[in-house]
């Protein structure tokens, strides 16, 4: 399964699902990371977590832990 | 009659921008009962009769964090007659996640759509008209930082509050609705029909608050729970993520159809952030930044008004000049005293720091004001994390070695309750300024003045840190689920003058109110204990009728609780309890209870830091031990910190059992750190004593447990998990 833990820096993914359970998950598509979005990778901080996405338009980070639990392709 | 109206947003909206215009200084800021969200309500310039209520910045209506359940009972309880929701226009999408769930609740509903110049100078255009038709309600465009717009979303919000008209919520799809409406059916029967909608969602939900609200039979729960069964079978997934996948399409669907968005271009915000949160720029900017907030707060401006305010205008001025004016009007010596040094002292101590907190109030208030806050979040979170702080919390810690007082109250810029409590928990370990007499006491008695003393007193404090997270991130009073780190990194903007201030002086007064009354009584008490004497009737100590101050004995009665600590006179535990006075006072203490002949000169060889001074202190209240001065040392800068850090504790967990909790902890803590440090280090150095090596061997099992045990929250949080898919 390809997750957003592993797209690159300034590459793009659409999301297919959101897996996890319980508060980090319904926070996370409740942020806007749902089914068929596109995101953007921006850039991992300084000490290589968390990341920096770009979705719907703003800036979203968001760590590595729970970025590999978003399915996309 | 009055109308309440409710401000409700997401964080970074201009919420606060728009309510600062839209009530200009009619305002009140409490907190909400029982928590530390902070709560304001104000009255409309315009309209006096209006008063408005500015909910916490949210994203959502889910019962996760403290800010969305305080803001939902709110809506759902209180009812305000009319919502203003205010909406980012530069961010359309997400703002509109949290404009369906209250178009739910079924309040007449105005929306503000704020930053519409940005939206315009990017080449981007929103079409008001069909998202107001979209949306059923009214958009209103505002420029809260330049007023404009304000006064049309008032009474906009005014005259939606006497109409009847609501605006109609978003329809899921058909089986879906078909489910709320049995559920509504089922449970809300005989509920006012205008809040059906919001519980029949929550309820298909599985909202737990929700669910104990109701009190439903064990039948009508089996029943909703079919229902919900069933649909999530169908879309092959839990309710909560068919509903939220729900709301995005229809919001996708909603700003096709308003928003045309022409920019592809870099905002200015990404073009700062590609230096600032740079792999190689973002910390050499992060650690120039820290350094001009501590050298403005701490070092330079901010040690001189501490400085100025305790020494020059209490210390020289208002003190000797209120003795005076009462020894004139011939007030009893004692009098005098209490009123002097206790009361207008104790008054001293809390003012003394209120110049220095507005000026790092300041600059964190800049700091959050523009932007910056979060990047730091977002740089140190991956430092911080493990220890269940966050990464905001290395700013209360960095301002903590100056002074705890303010490093505490810096701890109001994290969100999550959690951290924040942690941290409030944590930043008095660290040496702050005040302790660095005792250190340099310490060292020069015992240690030669070496300068491994002051470097080994941080590695102490930070030590202290790093246990204390692993030990209590995991202990019941941290237990709750953790707060998901899902964080907005909000565009840059230049900070908003009267915003700032605000909030500046809101935090000042809060800390003279709240924190103010703990330090003056606390002052008070110290000095009756301190200038009373029991023996021979009780009197006040003067020079010719001398005496045990109160609390010498007590001082002689708790000192041995210190012997395993290694420093059992009762001189030490009475500069220990005056410590908590001005930890400063430890140094002073040692000095005036010293045998060098002339107590004036003692203090003076002491103040100056003399050599010879400090060996006769080590030589006679520590038997020349290093270790039993290393000891003292150790718990003086763990143990409860000063009045006024307690004070500001007090202030920031809200909370009389918490702040109870922390210092405590602290206590207990220090003393299980000292005891290790003197019971294993007489044993090493060949003169150990059985018993209290015993003691110190538990202690130091009872620590590795703490921090190696498995977390328990963690696994529960996975029962939770399931129990919610």
């Amino acid at each position: 399964m390809k997750t957003l833990r592993g797209v690159k820096p300034t590459q793009s993914a659409r999301v297919v699902r959101v897996h996890g359970e319980g508060a980090v998950r319904r926070r996370i598509m409740e942020m806007g990371i749902t089914k068929g979005v596109n995101i953007t990778v921006r850039k991992v901080a300084p000490f290589g977590d968390p990341m920096e996405l770009n979705v719907r338009g703003y800036e979203l980070s968001l760590r590595k832990a729970d970025a590999a639990f978003i399915e996309v392709e | 009659m009055s109308i309440k109206i409710a401000l409700v947003g997401n964080p970074n909206s201009g919420k606060t921008t728009l309510f600062n215009s839209l009530t200009g200084a009619n305002q009140y800021v409490g907190n909400w009962p029982g928590v530390t969200v902070e709560k304001k309500e104000g009255k409309i310039k315009k309209n006096k009769d209006v008063i408005l209520t500015d909910l916490p910045g949210i994203y959502s209506l889910s019962p996760y964090s403290m800010e969305e359940v305080v803001a939902r009972s709110y809506l759902v309880d209180e009812r305000p007659d009319a919502i203003i929701n205010i909406i980012d226009g530069t961010n359309l999408e997400r703002n509109l996640y949290l404009t369906t769930q209250i178009l739910e609740m079924n309040i007449p509903t105005v929306i503000a759509i704020n930053m519409m110049d940005i939206v315009e100078k990017r080449g981007d255009k929103i079409d008001i008209e069909a998202l107001s038709a979209e949306l059923g309600c009214e958009v209103i465009e505002v420029s809260a930082l330049r007023g404009k717009g304000t006064d049309a979303i008032a009474d906009a919000a005014i005259s939606a509050a006497s109409g009847a008209k609501t605006s109609h919520p978003l329809s899921f799809s058909r089986d879906i609705e078909v489910a709320l409406s049995k559920i509504s059916a089922i449970a809300l029967a005989g509920m006012d029909e205008a809040k059906k909608r919001f519980y029949a969602v929550k309820l298909f939900e599985r909202d737990e608050k929700i669910i104990a609200q109701l009190s439903l039979s064990k039948e009508k729960l089996a029943s909703i729970e079919s229902l919900i069964a069933s649909i999530e079978k169908n879309y092959g997934d839990d309710s909560v993520a068919v509903l939220t996948n729900e709301r995005y399409e229809y919001i996708t669907d909603v700003a096709k159809k308003t928003c045309k968005k022409k920019s592809v271009a870099l905002t200015v915000t990404d073009k700062i952030d590609r230096i600032v949160t740079n792999r190689f720029l973002a910390l050499p900017i992060f650690v120039f930044v820290m350094w001009f907030v501590y050298f403005i707060s701490i070092g330079s401006i901010g040690d001189w008004t501490v400085g100025f305010m305790n020494d020059t205008l209490f210390g020289e001025w208002i003190v000797p000049a209120v003795s005076a004016g009462l020894e004139n009007i011939g007030c009893a010596e004692w009098l005098v005293s209490l009123i002097a040094d206790g009361i207008v002292g104790g008054v001293g101590a809390v003012l003394g720091f209120v110049p220095q907190m507005l000026i790092l109030f300041l600059l964190l208030a800049l700091l959050e004001d523009c932007g910056y806050m979060s990047r730091v979040a977002f740089i140190m979170d991956r430092v911080f994390r493990k220890l269940g702080l966050s990464g905001k919390s290395f700013i209360p810690l960095l301002i903590g070695t100056g002074c705890s007082v303010p490093g505490i109250m810096a701890s109001r810029t994290i969100e999550q309750e959690r951290d924040r409590r942690m941290t409030v928990m944590t930043t008095s370990f660290i040496p702050c300024g005040a302790k660095m007499p005792i250190v340099s006491m310490i060292a020069g008695a015992l240690f030669g003045g070496s300068a491994w003393i002051a470097t080994s007193a941080y590695f102490v404090g930070i030590g202290a840190v790093i246990v204390s997270g692993l030990i209590l991130k995991k202990t019941k009073p941290f237990e709750g689920k953790p707060a998901p780190f899902v964080m907005e990194l909000p565009s840059y903007h230049l900070p908003v003058a009267t915003n700032i201030l605000r909030t500046t002086w809101e935090r000042g007064w809060s800390f003279i109110k709240r924190a103010g009354t703990v330090i003056l009584a606390a002052s008070v008490i110290i000095w009756v204990l301190n200038s009373l004497s029991f023996e021979g009737g009780l009197h006040y100590i003067t020079e010719d009728r001398a005496g045990a101050s109160i609390l010498e004995i007590i001082g002689t009665g708790i000192a041995f609780l210190f012997r395993p600590l290694g420093f059992g006179s009762w001189q030490a535990a009475v500069a220990t309890v005056l410590g908590l006075v001005v930890k400063e006072e430890v140094v002073g203490v040692f000095g005036s209870l010293s045998s060098m002949a002339d107590a004036d000169l003692a203090l003076e060889l002491v103040g100056s830091a003399d050599s010879a001074g400090f060996a006769i202190i080590g030589l006679e209240f520590f038997g020349g031990s290093r270790l039993s001065g290393f000891s003292f040392l150790v718990f003086n800068l763990l143990c409860a910190p000063c009045f006024a850090a307690m004070g500001a504790i007090r202030r920031e967990m809200n909370n009389a059992k918490w702040t109870a909790f922390a210092i405590s902890y602290m206590c207990v803590f220090a003393y299980a750190v000292s005891l290790m440090i003197y019971q294993l280090g007489m044993l090493f150095t060949g003169n150990g004593n059985v018993v209290g090596s015993i003691f110190a061997f538990i202690t130091l099992a009872v620590f590795v447990f703490m921090i190696v045990r498995p977390d328990k929250l963690v696994k529960s949080n996975k029962k939770d998990a399931l129990l919610d898919a």
